[in-house]
C-alpha cells in the first residue's frame, strides 16, 4: 500500500514550497511522524514529518525544487517492501559457507533465494532476503513464532513483508504452504572438513580412525590459558564472524589430526617469468583475462600430482583414497577472511584455461557469488604466501587433502650457474605433506617434478 | 406510547418501553430520579409512567444522586426492584460512595444483595460540555460487585433492561445520549431478554478485530465499511457488557484474526481497551500478529468547543487509519 506525501500548505496564502532537505533516501524506513524532510516556503521553514510509516519508496521532487502545495513529493511504501535492503551486512559468511551455517538446505521456497546460493541477492521482490538476516534480530511476532516453533522453521530463512521486512502471519504460512523448510539441527561444534564443505556424505564401513571419523572432524577449539591472561589492561572484544570460525575450527583440527611436514625447495623461474613477461600483454589482449604466474604454478603441481598419485590423495580411517580426478584447491585472500575455490580437472586444461577458472573463481570470491560446489572436492591446494611478502610459508593442509604447496614470493636473488653468479628470478616453495600417507622420499620427488616442470617450461602460453 | 408490532423504534423508545414492560410485569420494580415523574424525564424516557404506575413506584426525587442511590439501595434490601435514574450520568460520582461502599458491597459483607438498576444518559458527542458527557463506567468496571452494561442498538438496549432489572445484582446501565433519537432499530412485540455478559459479532471479519461500544460501535461498523473497499475485512464486536466482560468472544475473534483494535469513546488511560489488551496478553499472546492498539478519546475533559470536541473524539477516519495501519503491519 503506497502513501503519497505531498508539499503541504503551511499557511493560508501559500501555494507553493521548496525542498530544501531530505532527512531520508529511498529504501530508508521511516516511522509516522518522524521528519521526512525540510522544506522553505515565503513564511516559514519546517520540518515536515511522514504521513505513514514503511519505506520510503521514491523521492519525485529533488532538493532545490519549488512545487506548489498538494503535489506529490514523494511515495512511501507501507509494505514494509525492502526493495533496498540494508546494505550487505559486514562478516557475512560467504554463500558456500551458508550451507553448513545454520540456514537449512535450501528447498523449495517461493520467494526466498536459497540461503546457500549467491550473495544476498535482490532478487526476492520487497522481501528481506532470509540470508541478510543472520545476525540481526528477526522481527516476527508472537504468532509468527509460535508457528515456526510448531514446525520447525528457521524464522532467518523466511522472508518478511510485514511493516519493515517483519515475517507476518502471511509471509510464514507461505512458507508452509511451500513445505515448509525445516530448520536444520545445529551445527556440530565443529564443522565439517575444510571450511566450506557441508556436511559430507556418510562414509563406508571402514574401521573408524580415531581422529577422522564418519568424515566429520569433531573438534571444538580449545583454550587452557585462564581468563585473566587475556583481559587485563584496555581491550576491544571483537566476536569471530562465522567464517573466522570455522576457519579456526579448521586449522586447528588440520593440525591435530595430520601429521604435518615440511619440504622446501627452490626454484628458478627465470625462463617462465621470461615467457610470461613476453607474453602477457598480447594473452591479455587476446584473451582478455591476466595472465599471472599462478597457473604456471598450478600446471607444475598437476605434473607432480600424476607422476606421484598418493599426493592427491585423502585418508579415510586406514583406506588411502586415491582420487583420479585432480581438482587444485587455490587459497583466496578476502578482505574478511579465506577460501578456497576449487579449478576442477586441472590435469586438463591449459594455462589458458587454468587462468580463466582462476580469474573467475577469484573474482567470485571477492564478490561472494561462488556455488557451493566451487569450493568442494578438491584433491590437492595451492596458497601464496609470497604475495605478501617474505621468503615462503609453511602452510597448513587443507582437510582431507595430504599436502599443499605453498608458494613464496618470486624475486631475483644471486645464484650459482656453473661455478658463476647469475641474477635470476627465484622462488622458494614450501610442501606441507601429511606424514601419515606421504613419505619424505615422495614428498621430495614430487617438489622436485614440480621444480624441474617449472625450470623447464616448453609449452606455449598463447 | 408507540406500540411495539416489529417496528422501528428508537433507542430512547426502547428504554422506555423495557421500562414500562417490567414495571408492568413485576410490581416490585419502582422508578425513581429527578423528573422523571411529572416531567416525564429529562429526555422523556419515562413519559407517560406516572400515569400508568402512580406516584408510589414513579418517584420524583430531590436533586442528590447520594440520596437516589442510597434510597434506591434501600428499597433494593427491603424487597423492591428500583430503578434509579441519573439525569446525567456525570452527576453519578455524587452517589460514588454508596455506590462502591454500600451498593456493591453489601451482598458481600451482610449477605443484603441490592437488586437495583442505576441507568442514565451518558456519553459526548452533542456539545454538551465536560459535565454532560461523561463516559464513566470504568470506575464501577473496576468495582467487583457491580454489573456494567453498555448497549449500542434498540433491541440490545430494551433486552438489556429488561435482563438487568431482573438480574438480582447491582447493575449500572449507560444509555450513550447520541444514540437516543439517531439509531433505530427494531424489536419484538413479544417479551425478551439479551443476556447480560455477552458480547455480539456485528460484522466478520478476518483481518482483525475491532471491538467496541455504545457509540463508537457505529462508528466502527462504518470504518469497517470503509476498510473493505480496500480488501480489509475487518471483524467488529459489540462488546454491549463491560463487566462482566465476554472474554470467549474476544479471544475467538482474535485467534483467528490476529490483530486487534479497541474503540471507545472513553478516555484512554484506564479505559477498557488497556484492560483487553492485558487479557489478550495474557491468554492470546500466542496468537498476536500485530500489536493491539486503541483509539479512543484523549486523556483531558470533554471539550465544549464544537471543534475541540471533534478532535478530542474518536471518529470513522481515526478508526479507519488504526485499523489500516495494524492490517499492514
Amino acid at each position: 500500500m503506497a502513501t503519497d506525501v505531498v508539499m503541504p500548505q503551511m499557511g493560508e496564502s501559500i501555494f507553493e514550497g521548496t525542498i530544501t532537505k531530505w532527512l531520508k533516501k529511498p529504501g530508508d524506513k521511516v516511522e509516522r511522524d518522524e521528519p521526512l524532510f525540510e522544506i522553505s516556503t515565503d513564511k516559514v521553514d519546517a520540518e515536515i514529518p511522514s504521513p505513514s510509516a514503511g519505506v520510503l519508496k521514491e523521492i519525485k521532487v529533488n532538493e532545490g525544487q519549488t512545487v506548489p502545495i498538494q503535489t506529490v513529493v514523494a511515495v512511501i511504501d507501507g509494505a514494509g517492501s525492502a526493495a533496498a535492503a540494508p546494505a550487505s551486512a559486514p562478516a557475512k559468511a560467504p554463500a558456500p559457507e551458508a550451507a553448513d551455517a545454520p540456514a537449512p538446505p535450501p528447498a523449495a521456497k517461493p520467494a526466498a533465494p536459497p540461503p546457500a546460493a549467491a550473495a544476498p541477492t535482490q532478487a526476492a521482490p520487497q522481501a528481506v532476503p532470509a540470508s541478510q538476516r543472520s545476525g540481526e534480530r528477526i522481527h516476527s511476532s508472537p504468532l509468527v513464532r509460535r508457528m515456526a516453533a510448531e514446525r520447525g522453521i528457521d524464522l532467518t530463512t523466511v522472508p518478511g513483508t510485514g511493516a519493515g521486512g517483519r515475517i507476518s502471519k502471511q509471509d510464514i504460512e507461505a512458507v508452509i504452504a511451500a513445505g515448509g523448510v525445516p530448520a536444520a539441527a545445529p551445527p556440530p561444534s565443529a564443522p565439517s572438513a575444510p571450511p566450506p564443505r557441508p556436511a559430507p556424505p556418510a562414509t563406508s564401513a571402514a574401521p573408524a580412525p580415531p581422529a577422522v571419523s564418519g568424515g566429520q572432524i569433531h573438534v571444538a577449539f580449545e583454550s587452557a590459558v585462564p581468563r585473566e591472561k587475556i583481559y587485563f589492561g584496555n581491550y576491544q572484544v571483537e566476536p569471530m564472524s562465522n567464517m573466522r570460525q570455522r576457519i579456526a575450527e579448521h586449522m586447528v583440527a588440520s593440525k591435530r589430526v595430520s601429521a604435518h611436514v615440511y619440504s622446501v625447495d627452490e626454484i628458478d623461474m627465470t625462463k617462465v617469468a621470461s615467457l610470461r613477461a613476453k607474453a602477457k600483454d598480447e594473452f591479455e589482449q587476446r584473451y582478455e583475462t591476466k595472465l599471472t604466474f599462478m597457473p604456471f604454478f598450478v600446471k607444475a603441481a598437476v605434473a607432480g600430482l600424476r607422476a606421484f598419485p598418493t599426493m592427491n590423495a585423502s585418508l579415510d580411517g586406514t583406506n588411502v583414497v586415491l582420487h583420479k580426478e585432480i581438482n587444485i584447491g587455490i587459497a583466496v585472500a578476502l578482505d574478511w577472511g579465506l577460501i578456497v575455490p576449487v579449478v576442477k580437472g586441472a590435469d586438463e586444461k591449459n594455462v589458458l584455461g587454468i587462468q580463466r577458472t582462476l580469474n573467475d573463481l577469484a573474482e567470485r570470491a571477492r564478490s561472494k557469488k561462488l556455488k557451493p560446489e566451487e569450493v568442494q572436492e578438491g584433491t590437492f591446494s595451492i596458497t601464496n604466501p609470497g604475495v605478501f611478502g617474505g621468503l615462503f610459508g609453511l602452510p597448513v593442509i587443507s582437510q582431507p587433502n595430504v599436502g599443499i604447496l605453498g608458494l613464496g614470493m618470486i624475486e631475483k636473488r644471486p645464484v650459482v650457474i656453473n661455478d658463476s653468479i647469475a641474477i635470476r628470478s627465484m622462488c622458494y616453495v614450501t610442501l606441507s605433506y601429511d606424514h601419515r600417507v606421504v613419505d619424505g622420499a615422495v614428498a621430495h620427488r614430487f617438489l622436485h617434478k614440480v621444480k624441474e616442470t617449472l625450470e623447464n617450461w616448453s609449452e606455449p602460453v598463447l | 406510547m408507540a406500540e411495539a408490532n416489529g417496528t422501528q423504534i428508537t433507542f430512547l423508545e426502547a428504554i422506555k418501553q423495557a421500562m414500562f414492560e417490567e414495571m408492568e410485569r413485576d410490581p416490585a420494580v419502582v422508578l425513581l430520579g429527578e423528573d422523571v415523574g411529572v416531567y416525564g424525564g429529562a429526555f422523556k424516557t419515562s413519559e407517560g409512567l406516572l400515569e400508568r404506575f402512580g406516584w408510589e413506584r414513579v418517584i420524583d426525587t430531590p436533586i442528590s444522586e447520594s440520596a437516589i442511590i442510597g434510597a434506591a439501595c434501600g428499597m433494593s434490601y427491603a424487597g423492591l426492584r428500583p430503578i434509579a435514574e441519573l439525569q446525567f450520568i456525570d452527576f453519578i460520582v455524587c452517589a460514588f460512595n454508596q455506590i462502591t461502599n454500600f451498593v456493591a458491597k453489601g451482598h458481600y459483607l451482610w449477605n443484603a444483595p441490592a437488586p437495583m438498576v442505576m441507568r442514565g444518559p451518558s456519553g459526548g458527542g452533542v456539545h454538551g460540555g465536560p459535565f454532560h458527557s461523561a463516559n464513566p463506567e470504568m470506575y464501577f468496571v473496576h468495582t467487583p460487585g457491580l454489573k456494567v452494561i453498555y448497549p449500542s442498538t434498540p433491541y440490545d438496549a430494551k433486552g438489556l433492561l429488561k435482563a438487568a432489572v431482573r438480574d438480582n445484582n447491582p447493575v449500572l446501565f449507560f444509555e450513550h445520549k447520541f444514540l437516543y433519537r439517531r439509531i433505530k432499530g427494531e424489536v419484538p412485540t413479544e417479551d425478551y431478554t439479551v443476556p447480560i455478559g455477552k458480547a455480539t459479532v456485528r460484522r466478520e471479519g478476518k483481518h482483525l478485530t475491532i471491538i467496541s461500544y455504545a457509540a463508537m460501535m457505529h462508528t466502527s461498523l462504518e470504518a469497517a465499511a470503509a476498510l473493505a473497499k480496500e480488501g480489509i475485512e475487518a471483524e467488529v464486536i459489540d462488546l454491549r457488557t463491560l463487566l462482566p466482560l465476554d472474554e470467549e468472544t474476544i479471544l475467538e475473534s482474535v485467534r483467528k484474526t490476529n490483530r486487534c483494535l479497541v474503540v471507545h469513546e472513553d478516555t484512554k488511560t484506564g479505559g477498557i481497551a488497556g484492560e483487553i489488551a492485558a487479557i489478550l496478553c495474557e491468554k492470546a499472546f500466542g496468537d498476536l500478529d500485530g500489536p493491539l492498539m486503541r483509539v479512543t478519546a484523549l486523556d483531558t475533559p470533554v471539550p465544549y468547543s464544537p471543534p475541540l470536541e471533534e478532535y478530542f473524539l474518536p471518529n470513522a477516519k481515526k478508526v479507519f487509519d488504526a485499523a489500516k495501519e495494524l492490517a499492514r503491519y
